[in-house]
């Protein structure tokens, strides 16, 4: 008798994972709705805050997993209770831990992520100034005109 | 392979430095010798620099890079665990909850029956196929522990769970049912199956994300239960 | 039969990209003429054999044959015939030996045009590109071989991912690839110059046009990738800051930078050493943003599936490659220099902000991707990052990059003479301010101060561009394709960036719930869904609703969202309606049955959507209309030297010839 065929696990193995894992990004069209605008409007900007914790970067609001829902309606749940966007946030850190945010939390921790760009700004500056302050004064030893794509018109006034 | 470019490289110095001398001509590389007459317009002085040896500022990026391979490193080696939420619950209190129990016509079950005690808490449904790989580790936890297993059934339909539990067994103390998600998600779970440890004073010590193995239950549950509870001896 | 040929190729062609390498870099280092030709031999026997490995895989698929491995988890009984061969790129392996066959081919066509460059100049580079196909093939062979078969063969196929069975996505790797694989000619050339030891910045000329044609490329690539995700996943967004996404937006980013130094240093022989920094930064981004999408080590939806060894695998190569040319770099950097001088205001000052900036966002886009991975290694537990970290702290070096931008282009080399231009700096940012406040108040009636900003950059970038082809083209002067082509391109951004400023703020998106008949109202258009009904298609059954879009009552079109469930793999697609009127999009996706005939739908209004993909468009098209410069058809090269130039340009001819 032979063995039985070897793709058989593998195959079941992959499907089984990818049944599992819900491989395509499952869209969530959810279309229940808070009566009171302000606080549908705070609903909706809440659930694009927060990460889905299960799907791989999706926003709560876009993530059609099951747990996304139950979040999303634990998030009603508060607003309508008459928690604050920051109360709504604790709950859920808490729960979830910091992964569920999108926005690192402006925090000592997060510090050099946010002053990064800041950082990286001012250094530009400080060598951008200091490359064209040399070469601005290299201009006078530099006789020769450039090559230029424009050719000559009273604009430059070089030689032809 | 690289070594071979690196020691191409070096003969590559030698070869220009000798092609210079035998051509006589085309400049192919400054050495601090009689400056090459294209770009320099005649100036021996290069612009910015001095003569002296100082921290050779180019080797900066290289550093930089090499820091980064090694962020990446780290990242592999963490890789199994991308995506697992690391449970903020761990060392705090576990969350009050109360819940209808399976078939119990209306009876509740919560945390305050289990005050003062050890529990395991386990999150699953019929629906999960991970919960069906753990639940004959599950089985033989029940029969092999006294410490109470509690399940809560998540998101699921009562008349399947009932014929899983039947078909399969009934590692569970006592089962109790979560349709919309409500306890769960409290316990910050996002996924089934779910384990969680608490001790008597009701702080959460363990939570096992995924299949429960008997490495873990050993490693992790096991050995943090006083010993009259983590083996029945019988 | 086949796939065993393909294997057997695939291995004869990591031989030749070793011999490749070797007598690309030894040759010219030792002297040997004979190897520096036999490099040519080498590309094109890579080539055949790849080409070859890529025949029988992709016959593999249209033939059904599921002994191998890699068809029959891509590929399945009922998959449509374009779809069977799209499937090649369709999961990692696949798409490894597409980037090997596309660096193959880049790397053949550098052989071919570059017939009046110096022998062993151009035998180097092709050296670099044999050592970088050689490390990709030895990775595929080892690790992620797609000739594997099973034994024995699966009775069929677990079909192509229904996401790929689109013509968007389809076409999306290739493009996206050869701009990625692209920028490795750009590498190269930069090896070359540095083991070549190059004092004079001839190379930078050379490698002008082929960064820009890869820099094209990866931005048709990108923007198909986008303009897919908005109309495919079915919520309509089409850019999530995601790591993958960023691993294609940052060698982007870099890529700008290089084109923009790359013009300085041809001209002017200036910012040689970073130049040639910006050359292998930019490859080395794409070679990184492989790693991440392969390597599992970040959260991302358009992941490759996890797998660590391979990760190890991949980044050992970079530490070899990329450390490799920055060890080149700071070797021979420290050797160049120029005396070269320009003013404040000049040209060279405004690149120079240009690529300042454009390093700042991607330096920043960078931190951002890997923050979660730094926050581990450094054991901070959980960092998240996502669109509310990127939008501000990217928009924070870009916008003072597009205002510099039309300020700069009316900037000449060395002196700038922007006095003479103050009066139509000033002119265009008034009438750009004036149509911005008139769009966002009129039209819009919205108040949204970023879109202000935005719009006034973005017609301020257009107008300014104009200026001097207009000016030309009035003093009948010639307009070189080149400066035609930078006209275009500038012009693409800005209408990029005008699409932005609408399509961001004035969206509007609602998620409803309908029945037959009944509509609901969703900004100035009413929604009603008239009905669903089941149909079939070639692997999949679908719902399709029909959805009558109206404004002011009149019917303005009817949509047919659907909802597919591929048979073989059990997933769910979408197909959204979209219809576009006058540049702005009515989408609609089918979301869920919510029973009693009931479904949910999300309806977006998309204003002035068109424009974004237009604009990148415009930018690519301008980037290769460039390319066609006469400067290019290297026949003309010693004419179109003006005789009596003391510049670099006569010298490095007169020394080439």
């Amino acid at each position: 008798m032979r063995a039985p065929a070897r793709w058989l696990p593998f195959l079941a193995a992959l499907l089984a994972a990818l049944l599992a894992l819900g491989a395509l990004p499952a869209r969530a069209i959810d279309p229940t709705q808070l009566n009171d605008p302000q606080l549908e409007a705070r609903y909706l900007a809440l659930t694009h805050e927060f990460r889905c914790p299960v799907c791989q970067n999706e926003t709560l609001a876009d993530s059609g997993e099951q747990v996304a829902g139950e979040v999303r309606a634990q998030i009603r749940k508060m607003l309508l209770e008459g928690r604050t966007d920051d109360q709504i946030r604790q709950y859920l850190v808490s729960r979830y831990s910091e992964f569920i945010l999108f926005k690192p939390e402006y925090s000592l921790r997060n510090a050099w992520l946010w002053l990064l760009p800041v950082v990286l700004l001012a250094i530009g500056i400080f060598v951008a100034a200091r490359i064209i302050r040399a070469r601005a004064a290299l201009v006078g030893k530099d006789d020769a005109e450039v090559e230029d794509e424009i050719p000559a018109g009273p604009r430059h006034g070089t030689p032809g | 392979m690289k070594g071979q470019g690196m020691g191409e490289q070096r003969v590559a110095r030698q070869g220009a430095a000798g092609r210079r001398a035998a051509a006589g001509g085309a400049t192919q590389y400054e050495h601090g010798a009689a400056a090459p007459a294209d770009q320099e317009h005649g100036a021996a002085e290069p612009a910015a620099a001095s003569a002296k040896p100082r921290f050779n500022r180019f080797i900066i990026p290289l550093a930089a890079f090499l820091g980064i391979a090694a962020v990446l490193a780290v990242g592999i080696i963490n890789s199994r665990s991308v995506g697992v939420i690391q449970s903020p619950l761990i060392g705090k209190p576990a969350p009050a909850w109360s819940l209808p129990v399976l078939d119990g016509g209306g009876r509740t079950f919560g945390s305050k029956d289990l005050a003062g005690k050890w529990y395991v808490l386990n999150v699953w449904g019929s629906w999960c196929y991970a919960c069906k790989d753990e639940h004959e580790e599950l089985l033989k936890i029940s029969r092999s522990s006294s410490v109470p297993l509690i399940g809560i059934d998540w998101n699921d339909d009562d008349a399947q769970a009932r014929n899983y539990l039947a078909n399969l067994g009934n590692p569970y103390r006592m089962v109790t049912t979560d349709h919309d998600g409500h306890v769960v998600i409290d316990w910050g779970v996002y996924g089934a199956p779910e384990t969680f440890l608490v001790n008597p004073e009701g702080m959460v010590v363990y939570k096992q994300t995924g299949a429960m193995t008997p490495e873990v239950w050993e490693k992790e549950f096991a050995s943090r239960l006083p010993a009259a509870l983590a083996d029945r001896g019988s | 039969m086949l796939p065993e040929l393909g294997h057997f190729a695939l291995i004869l062609a990591m031989l030749l990209a070793l011999l490749q390498a070797f007598f690309g870099i030894a040759g010219p280092a030792m002297g040997r003429d004979r190897w520096v030709s036999a490099t040519m031999s080498a590309v094109a026997g890579q080539l055949v054999m790849v080409a070859t490995a890529v025949g029988c895989l992709v016959m593999s698929f249209v033939d059904f044959d599921f002994s191998v491995r890699y068809v029959a988890e891509n590929s399945n009984s009922a998959l449509p015939l374009f779809y069977r061969i799209a499937a090649l790129w369709g999961a990692h392996e696949g798409s490894l030996l597409l980037w090997i066959l596309l660096l193959a081919c880049w790397t053949a066509v550098v052989a071919i045009a570059t017939q009046r460059l110096p022998r062993r100049f151009v035998a180097r580079v092709l050296g670099v590109l044999g050592f970088l196909s050689f490390g990709f093939l030895l990775f595929t062979l080892v690790t992620s071989n797609p000739f594997l078969r099973l034994e024995p063969p699966a009775p069929d196929g677990i079909d192509l991912n229904p996401l790929l069975q689109d013509p968007g996505l389809a076409s999306h790797p290739p493009v996206l690839y050869t701009g990625y694989v692209g920028l490795a000619v750009a590498f190269s050339f930069a090896c070359a110059a540095m083991l070549e030891g190059r004092a004079d910045p001839i190379w930078a000329r050379w490698t002008r046009p082929w960064a820009t044609a890869a820099w094209a490329f990866l931005t048709c690539g990108i923007t198909l990738g986008s303009w897919w995700s908005y109309y495919t996943l079915g919520w309509g967004g089409y850019w999530a800051w995601d790591p993958v996404e960023n691993a294609s937006f940052m060698p982007w980013l870099v890529g700008t930078a290089l084109i923009h130094s790359l013009a300085v240093t041809d001209k002017r022989g200036l910012f040689k050493s970073w130049t040639l920094l910006l050359s292998v930064l930019g490859f080395s981004l794409s070679l990184i943003g492989t790693f991440l999408v392969r390597s599992g080590v970040l959260v991302s939806v358009h992941s490759f599936a996890a797998d660590p060894s391979r990760g190890t695998a991949i980044l050992i190569f970079l530490i070899l490659a990329i450390g490799g040319a920055l060890a080149l770099y700071a070797w021979r950097a420290p050797t160049l220099r120029s005396t070269a001088g320009f003013e404040l205001a000049a040209r060279e000052s405004f690149l120079l902000f240009n690529n300042i900036l454009l390093v700042i966002a991607a330096a920043t886009v960078f931190g951002g991707t890997l923050a979660p991975l730094i926050a581990e290694a450094l054991g901070q537990g959980a960092l998240s990052v996502g669109a509310p970290y990127f939008r501000p702290t990217f928009l924070l070096p870009i916008l003072p990059l597009l205002a510099l931008l039309s300020i700069g282009i009316h900037a000449s080399w060395k002196r700038g003479h922007l006095g003479e231009r103050t009066r139509a700096i000033l002119a265009t940012l008034a009438i750009a301010l004036a149509l911005a406040l008139a769009v966002v108040l009129g039209v819009y009636a919205g108040r949204h101060c970023l879109a202000v900003v935005g719009l006034t950059l973005g017609g301020w970038i257009i107008l300014s561009s104009l200026i001097d082809p207009i000016d030309r083209m009035r003093r009948r002067l010639s307009l070189p394709r080149s400066i035609l082509g930078m006209t275009l391109a500038h012009i693409g951004l800005g209408v990029a960036v005008i699409a932005l400023s609408i399509v961001e703020p004035y969206t509007v998106e609602r998620d409803i719930a309908l029945g037959n008949g009944e509509s609901a109202r969703v900004g100035a258009y009413d929604f009603k869904l008239i009905g669903t009904r089941e149909v079939e298609g070639p692997n999949y059954s679908a719902v399709r609703a029909e959805v009558v879009i109206s404004r002011n009552g009149h019917v303005v079109t009817t949509l047919l969202p659907e909802k597919r469930e591929y048979w073989v793999r059990k997933q769910v697609g979408t197909v959204a309606g979209i219809k576009n009127e006058y540049g702005t999009d009515l989408f609609v996706a089918l979301g869920d049955d919510l029973g009693a005939g009931r479904w949910s739908l999300r309806a977006q209004i998309r204003p002035m959507i068109t424009l974004l993909w237009l604009g990148p468009v415009l930018m690519a098209f301008g980037g290769f209309y460039a390319l066609t410069d006469r400067r290019y058809r290297l026949a003309r090269a010693a004419e179109s030297v003006p005789a009596g130039a003391a510049g670099p340009a006569g010298a490095a001819n007169e020394r080439m010839a």
